[in-house]
């Protein structure tokens, strides 16, 4: 079994919600997710976020879809953990 | 999220909780003139059936309520839609489903429900002892002065409402709004007490 460690994610995103905000989202979508977020640029009407997120097993669809529903705009995945484990039958 | 959380955190990332309170506020001070000046109007005319002055009243509620609604509707409706339409420009991407697209949606209908109930509801605590009394309930004073006594408490609670917000005097802020209502009244006084 295949699980995905951690993703670093490049988002765009309106002002509102913040970034504390935004972060409970995506932490919302897992039992134990670790959500890092830092502002990189701020524009206008807009914010560019580097978005880290770690956890046991963690589910990119539901991540996306939070990011989506909160307004933000998913970029580009710049980086990726993924671990492959073995199960006993 | 339950409704209530799901309302303030629309209104939230939309940053319309002021626009609610200013249509509140200028809708239910709306309601509550409207409601004096008629209440007066009536008290200083040749005596009339109670049954009358009641219609009359809640026909003037009935008509801002839904005149409240509809405004801020139609008014808020478009501005959200354009707020939506720049920041989707702005992000290059499609916002429809985001909390942003929800907003769009339904923040106007949370303001317009707000800038109608207020009058609505607060014409209708003015209107209450004229009810009590239609009724065959015996009141301390005459229904139409309890219904002017009702209106004047009610503007100036919505000054000091007001006062709250600002941070400023709650005292001052209602007697300022209360002395609106007493000029409005020597007005209506003026031109119809002949």
């Amino acid at each position: 079994m295949v699980t995905v460690k951690k993703i670093v994610l490049d988002v765009l995103k309106p002002h509102h919600p913040s970034a504390l905000e935004f972060s409970l989202g995506i932490a919302n979508q897992g039992p134990d997710y670790r959500v890092a977020i830092t502002v990189l640029e701020v524009d206008e009407n807009t914010e560019s976020l580097q978005i880290i997120v770690e956890g046991s097993a963690i589910e990119f669809e539901a991540v996306q879809e939070a990011i989506n529903a909160l307004g933000g705009s998913l970029h580009s995945v710049d980086e990726v953990i993924v671990q492959s484990e073995t199960t006993k039958t | 999220m339950n409704l209530w959380q799901q309302a303030q955190f629309l209104l939230h990332i939309s940053r319309t909780h002021g626009i609610m309170r200013r249509y509140f506020v200028v809708n239910g001070f709306d309601g509550a003139l409207t409601m004096l000046g008629l209440i007066m109007g009536f008290q200083f005319s040749a005596p009339a059936n109670l049954a009358v002055i009641i219609n009359a009243c809640l026909g003037a509620a009935i008509a801002l309520g839904v005149s409240g609604i509809s405004s801020a509707y139609v008014s808020e409706s478009a501005e959200r839609r354009r707020d939506l339409t720049h920041l989707e420009e702005a992000m290059a991407t499609n916002l429809k489903h985001s909390a942003h697209g929800a907003a769009a949606r339904w923040v106007p209908m949370l303001i317009a429900l707000v800038n109608g109930s207020a009058p609505l509801v607060i014409s209708l605590i003015i209107l209450i002892p004229l009810g009590l009394a239609q009724a065959g309930m015996s009141l301390p004073l005459s229904p139409l002065l309890l219904a002017i006594s009702i209106a004047l408490i009610l503007i100036f609670l919505l000054g000091v409402f007001l006062g709250r917000i600002a941070g400023i005097s709650w005292l001052r802020s209602g007697v300022q709004t209360l002395l609106v209502a007493l000029l409005t009244a020597a007005l209506i006084y003026l031109f119809t007490a002949s």
